[in-house]
């Protein structure tokens, strides 16, 4: 065993025993830093290609609000209907995503057919306000302390839950960065059209990675309901959590594993640190600081805090030698 | 023809005029400069503030606060370029959507943080028509015409002013606009002005109809871009036709249904449209 | 007139031009020849202002214009026809020639200089407003020119004014920059066509691969071994 990989367990090791010595109101935090932090990796997995998404919150939405439907009115036990929700985000994921790479819809056109996706899902959440309670919200029914529902009195059980979800989600990422697929979507990312030439199967990469994604998302938003136990359309699904995800991935930093988990960890204390400092008397306040750091982020460091570090860490490399023309 | 089906018609149409004022604000910014404002519609929300606060909180006249707020969200136009569009032109293009919508979020929490959450008004009602059966706001009807009007005034400094051809012909060709002396980075600024100042208008003619609050951007903000892209990313003359024809299908449809039903299907049909025409239904 | 020294310029970390000096005096007709890659439209850009300096200096009547951007440089008199036209495709005939009086002194005198241009050319006041784009290529390069016209210029510079063209209205073109001439502007040409243009200038420089190979008078160019051999096919 060596150095990294004892490092590593005696990380996982220090996380899991979290729950033991933090007080429950750093551990609710702890958990939102998680769940947020995988949904925004999930997203930066379509986003560091320059697949920009304006609309994760329609995944996010899918994904929340179809357990907690068939939990409240079907009885069905959140271990089917979360699957189901993910499998009708993908499947959601693919309806938009083929049509889109078939018929070249990239760039600006993507980004706002993505945003009009997840303005349908919201408008739809709100409009079936029978079914779903619409403005209002929709609470899951509540049991207490079930496994079966997914749902405990204790928060150390989500904290798990939650650490599971984003490790895997930091995998996933993780196989994406190393597999071969992720040259050919960097060889796509750079130039459509050159890497079709070459034989790259454009259109299975870009799906499988949205699909990918899109599930992923979907999940997160599931385990959110299943956690806070309120859903409301605004929240999670719309055009405020679509850029929510957004930023907070590019303000962390697409590129790098652990940076939309950063960017989770700045939105997340920056709002109870405003909300600690100021209380109610500045609503807004956070929201504000952070879209001032959100625009210069893009304008001053396109690779957000993590990658901005990272480059602060690099040796400084040789000049080099000017290109032959 | 089923009476209030007309009613619905007209309605449709008056509805268009300020969604099609803006649309030809947001089409002049993106073929100039080759930016989406994300954040456009906030600077719509910004103008409404601006009104309010100097006709219901320190009693100006009306039209002086509108006059002012139109001005003010022309230099606001011109700040979002210097200050944010401006250091990133030459970076990705997605760079830009992004920072504009930075500014979305800045703009929508700094209007909670000065003013709340709360709705407000005009408090003015203006007189509503009887036409047989079918009843016409005056409002909406003074906000369709002054509207037109903004439009036309545009069409004509666009057509007819040096400055206005510059800005067309930089549209189509960047590069070699320098050599007719034409400062580049100036009409950038003036496009910028201009664009902010038909948000400022439509904000006037918005705020005659509907409350503000500091996420009404939200509620037409999706609509707009929505209309520019199946108008065609930068051509005015879509953006302009396409928030009719929009208008038409919502105003339409709610008639037989309702409202938000109309909505959502106005965007499945814009998701729709884009496999169909993916650059736009007026694609020449 | 005009007077570059030692001009070298470049994009990236590519250069273009090196060390590059030539005159143009007031009145003449001056030709720059030479193969395609020469920079011969680099040239053009780096005179013109769209493209930087990075050695030497460049003067028009004694006054130093090198680094200027474009927009000043039209102010002082010089005019450029582009390579290929660019015109601009979706603005009418007169627009594009409305344009090409941007600058506040030929704002001044629009209505009189495009009597002036439509004059001279009487086909683009026929079209005067049909789109651009939908021009025949003669008709585009006259409109080039008369855009360019239009700024009332001391100085043109036309790049390849025969490029895509067909022989008759190449002809056609050199005939309309000796009426030129002949009201009196100074011309500055890049060309690949030498034929033409040796025909048309009073002197001539061979440019390639960057840097001044021969000068001389047309005439002299003309009976030169080297240009007979390569540019003129003989």
């Amino acid at each position: 065993m060596n150095a990294r990989s004892a490092t590593l367990l005696a990380g996982l090791a220090i996380l899991l025993c979290v729950p033991y010595f933090t007080p429950t109101y750093f551990l609710h935090l702890l958990i939102q830093a998680l769940i947020w932090g995988f949904i925004y990796t999930a997203w930066s997995m379509m986003g560091r290609f320059g697949f920009v998404s304006l609309g994760h919150g329609a995944f996010m939405g899918v994904g929340a609000y179809v357990p907690a439907l068939l939990w409240n009115y079907y009885d069905v036990t959140p271990w089917a209907g979360i699957p189901l929700g993910v499998l009708l985000s993908a499947l959601l994921a693919l309806v938009i995503g083929y049509p889109c790479f078939r018929f070249r819809v990239v760039g600006h056109y993507f980004a706002l057919v993505t945003l009009a996706l997840s303005q349908v899902v919201m408008l739809s959440i709100i409009a079936a306000r029978d079914i779903t309670g619409g403005s209002l919200g929709f609470t899951p029914r509540a049991v207490g302390n079930s496994w079966y529902a997914l749902q405990f009195s204790e928060k150390s059980y989500f904290y798990v839950i939650a650490l599971v979800l984003w490790l895997g989600g930091l995998a996933v990422w993780r196989w994406i960065d190393r597999g071969i697929g992720r040259e050919a979507l960097d060889a796509i990312s750079e130039d459509e059209e050159a890497a079709a030439s070459i034989g790259i199967d454009v259109m299975r990469e870009k799906l499988r990675v949205t699909v990918i994604s899109a599930a992923l998302t979907a999940l997160g938003g599931a385990i959110y309901g299943q956690y806070f136990m309120y859903l409301n359309p605004e929240t999670v699904s719309g055009i405020s959590v679509s850029l929510q995800i957004v930023f907070a991935a590019i303000v962390g930093g697409m590129y790098d594993m652990l940076g939309p988990t950063a960017g989770a960890l700045v939105t997340i204390s920056l709002n109870e640190g405003l909300r600690v400092g100021f209380g109610t008397h500045f609503i807004g306040a956070a929201n504000t600081i952070y879209g001032i750091l959100l625009i210069l982020c893009i304008v001053f460091m396109p690779r957000g805090i993590v990658g901005m570090l990272q480059k602060m860490n690099k040796p400084r490399p040789s000049a080099k030698a000017a290109p032959a023309e | 023809m089923d009476i209030y089906l007309l009613e619905a018609i007209i309605n449709g149409i008056l509805l268009g005029g300020v969604l099609a004022l803006l649309a030809l604000g947001l089409n002049l910014i993106f073929g100039v400069i080759d930016v989406v404002w994300i954040a456009y519609a906030d600077l719509v929300m910004c103008g409404m503030y601006m009104v309010y606060w100097l006709y219901a909180g320190f009693g100006w006249p009306l039209l002086l606060a509108c006059a002012v707020a139109i001005a003010g969200v022309a230099v606001l136009g011109v700040l979002v370029h210097v200050l944010i569009i401006a250091p990133i032109l030459g970076s990705a293009p997605i760079n830009q959507l992004l920072a504009t919508g930075g500014l979305l979020f800045f703009l929508q929490s700094f209007a909670t943080l000065l003013f709340g959450t709360d709705f407000r008004n005009l408090g003015i009602r203006l007189p509503i028509i009887e036409l047989g059966e079918i009843y016409i706001s005056t409002a909406r009807l003074l906000a369709f015409a002054i509207a037109l009007v903004g439009a036309i005034a545009l069409y004509f400094f666009l057509k007819r002013t040096f400055i206005g051809t510059a800005i067309r012909a930089i549209a189509q060709d960047r590069d070699i606009i320098g050599l007719m002396g034409v400062d580049q980075r100036r009409i950038y600024l003036v496009t910028s002005a201009i664009g902010g100042a038909l948000a400022g208008l439509a904000s006037c003619l918005l705020l005659l109809q509907y409350d503000v609050h500091p996420f009404i951007g939200n509620t037409f903000g999706p609509l707009l871009f929505m209309i520019c892209v199946l108008g065609g990313l930068g051509d005015m003359i879509g953006g302009f036709v396409a928030a009719f024809i929009i208008s038409q299908i919502i105003s339409i449809v709610g008639y037989y249904t309702n409202t938000e039903l109309a909505y959502v299907l106005a965007f499945a049909f814009f998701i729709a449209l884009m496999f169909v025409r993916p650059r736009g239904i007026f694609v020449r | 007139m005009l007077s570059l020294a030692a001009v070298s310029a470049g994009y990236g970390s590519f250069q273009a031009l090196f060390d590059v000096s030539l005159d143009v005096s007031q009145g003449e007709a001056v030709g720059v020849i030479g193969p395609n890659g020469a920079g011969k439209t680099t040239l053009m850009r780096v005179i013109s202002g769209l493209v930087p300096l990075r050695g030497g200096a460049m003067t028009l009547e004694g006054r130093s214009v090198g680094g200027l951007p474009a927009h000043r440089v039209i102010e002082l008199g010089i005019a450029h026809v582009p390579e290929h036209r660019r015109l601009f495709p979706r603005l009418s005939v007169e627009d594009n020639l409305r344009i090409g009086a941007f600058i506040p002194q030929a704002r001044a005198r629009f209505a009189e200089q495009l009597d002036r241009v439509y004059a001279l050319f009487p086909r683009l006041k026929d079209r005067r407003d049909q789109f651009a784009g939908t021009l025949s290529g003669g008709e585009q390069q006259m409109c080039a020119i008369g855009r360019a016209l239009m700024s009332r210029p001391k100085l043109l510079l036309m790049d390849e004014p025969s490029a895509g063209l067909a022989p008759l209205v190449v002809e056609q073109v050199f005939d309309l920059v000796r009426r030129i001439r002949g009201e009196g502007l100074t011309v500055l040409i890049v060309e690949q066509n030498v034929q033409q243009v040796l025909d048309v200038v009073d002197r001539a420089y061979l440019l390639e691969v960057g840097s001044i190979k021969l000068a001389g008078t047309s005439s002299d160019l003309k009976g030169h071994e080297f240009i007979r051999k390569a540019y003129l096919g003989l």
